[in-house]
Parts: structure tokens; C-alpha cells; sequence
């Protein structure tokens, strides 16, 4: 079948057409399983995947309080909180914080439960420098919520010494 | 022996969620830090803490939590707790060079 200017007419969609989509749809379904690792570095990336045991971590319902300019990054208070019924067939199993930039990634992680009533936990925490924070929880039927935020530490905790 | 201080409300009721807030007295050494000789310290932290739960019926434990380098000197952690009965707390801090302490306090209802 010729059209006028000696061009194919596309029947339906064409193969081509077929594959690109197709790979879109991959490029896209990949996009919003790791919405949040793709936005982290990768040395927190890999921390954050390895608590969430491969499930995809959604940015939403985990909030992490902590005052964004820090003076002295020796003691920062920080409160992670999950918003959760906790209850016995839904309720956060564990949440974690990390770090970007100190010498180690973890910062702690805590196993909650049923028995907690509310997910919150408080602390006070060491930063070396300016950097990105991510919590994330994990909850009873193994999906996993973050929630990131960057903070700019004026004085830093120590790692090189008192002077 | 370390000091601590826990803090729990003072007349919960049963079905209440309280915060359990605790701070015990500790370096936490990083392992990062060069003291006055230049040398690196060696590192010297409280890794895990516990919380089990005597509410006349059970045992058991209601909160765990593993601590790391980040966490700031004479570690401070506040925990919830859903009251089901009057009881006892036994908190337990455990950490580098066998460091172990536990503390008992007593959760009365109002």
C-alpha cells in the first residue's frame, strides 16, 4: 500500500514504535521504584537499599525533625516519627537514619512494634559537616517510607581533633 | 557504673502511649577523633540499647535500638511506650570494651 509521497502507511503501531515504548515503560517503572535512592549519593543509596532488604522505599509518611541550620554539630537533637496506626496488623517493624557525610553512614536504627503504641523516637546526633539526612521505616508488610532533608552545620563535630 | 536518668510520666493510665526518655553518662568514643597525643582514640561506644517490659502477664521486649559512631556523647534516646499494666522496665545498655549496665524502674499507673 502506497501513499501518495511514496511513504509507508503505519498500520497500527510499528515495531519500532512497539520497543520504544516498551523500554520507556521499563525506564519509567525502574524511575519509581528507587524515586528516592536515585536522588541520594551513592554510598547512602546503598545504606538505604540494604535496610530496606530490596523492597522500594517511597518518599512519604516518615517525618524527621531537626533544626536545619545546626551551630554545634556535636549534639543535634533529632526526633524520627512514623505516621502509623501501630497496630497489630499494621505498624513500623523498624526506622533508621543515616548520614551523608560523617565517617560512617549509620547514625542508629530501632526495632518498634505493636507494643510501642506510636512510632517516634528522639536522640542526639554528631554531624561533621553539612549534609543530607535520610530516615527511613519499615513497616509490618515490608514497604519502606523516607523522608530526606539537608541541614548546614556552622560548627562542626569533631573528627580531626580538638584543634 | 554509669549514670542515668530515665524519665517516665508520672501517673500513666492503661492504653495510654507514653515517652520513655533515657540518657545515660558515656564518651561514645568514634575511633575518629585524635586525642591531646595525636593518636588516634581507640573507640569506645554504647552499641544497643534495650527496653523489656514486665506488665504482670509478660516479658518481653518492647524496644530495641542499635546505636552508631553519630551518636552524640552521654547518649540520649526517648523510646514510646503503649501501658498495659503496672510493672517494671528493665533497661539495658550495651556497648565496646564489655560495657554492659542495666536499670530497673518501677511503671506505676494512676
Amino acid at each position: 500500500m502506497r501513499a501518495p509521497h511514496g511513504v509507508t502507511l503505519a498500520q497500527g503501531p510499528t515495531r519500532r514504535n512497539l520497543l520504544t515504548a516498551g523500554a520507556g515503560l521499563g525506564a519509567a517503572l525502574l524511575a519509581t521504584r528507587s524515586v528516592c535512592a536515585a536522588d541520594l549519593p551513592p554510598e547512602l543509596a546503598v545504606a538505604v537499599l540494604g535496610f530496606a532488604r530490596g523492597a522500594p522505599v517511597r518518599e512519604g509518611r516518615v517525618a524527621l525533625e531537626i533544626a536545619e541550620l545546626v551551630e554545634n554539630g556535636n549534639a543535634v537533637p533529632v526526633t524520627v516519627s512514623v505516621s502509623s496506626p501501630m497496630t497489630a496488623s499494621d505498624h513500623v517493624v523498624a526506622l533508621a537514619l543515616f548520614n551523608e557525610r560523617n565517617p560512617q553512614r549509620d547514625v542508629f536504627s530501632a526495632r518498634l512494634g505493636p507494643r510501642s503504641g506510636r512510632a517516634r523516637v528522639s536522640t542526639r546526633i554528631r554531624l561533621a559537616t553539612s549534609q543530607k539526612l535520610v530516615a527511613v521505616a519499615r513497616m509490618n508488610d515490608g514497604s519502606c517510607w523516607s523522608r530526606s532533608v539537608d541541614v548546614i552545620v556552622t560548627l562542626a563535630a569533631c573528627i580531626e581533633g580538638d584543634g | 557504673m554509669a549514670r542515668t536518668l530515665i524519665n517516665l510520666p508520672p501517673a500513666p493510665k492503661q492504653g495510654d502511649v507514653i515517652e520513655v526518655r533515657t540518657l545515660i553518662a558515656h564518651p561514645m568514643e568514634s575511633g575518629y577523633r585524635p586525642g591531646a597525643d595525636g593518636k588516634v582514640l581507640p573507640r569506645d561506644l554504647i552499641r544497643r540499647f534495650s527496653c523489656l517490659y514486665d506488665d504482670g502477664t509478660s516479658r518481653e521486649q518492647v524496644f530495641q535500638a542499635e546505636l552508631h559512631a553519630a551518636i552524640a556523647a552521654n547518649p540520649y534516646l526517648t523510646f514510646p511506650l503503649l501501658v498495659t499494666g503496672a510493672g517494671t522496665l528493665t533497661l539495658v545498655w550495651e556497648g565496646d570494651n564489655g560495657f554492659t549496665q542495666t536499670e530497673s524502674v518501677a511503671l506505676r499507673l494512676g
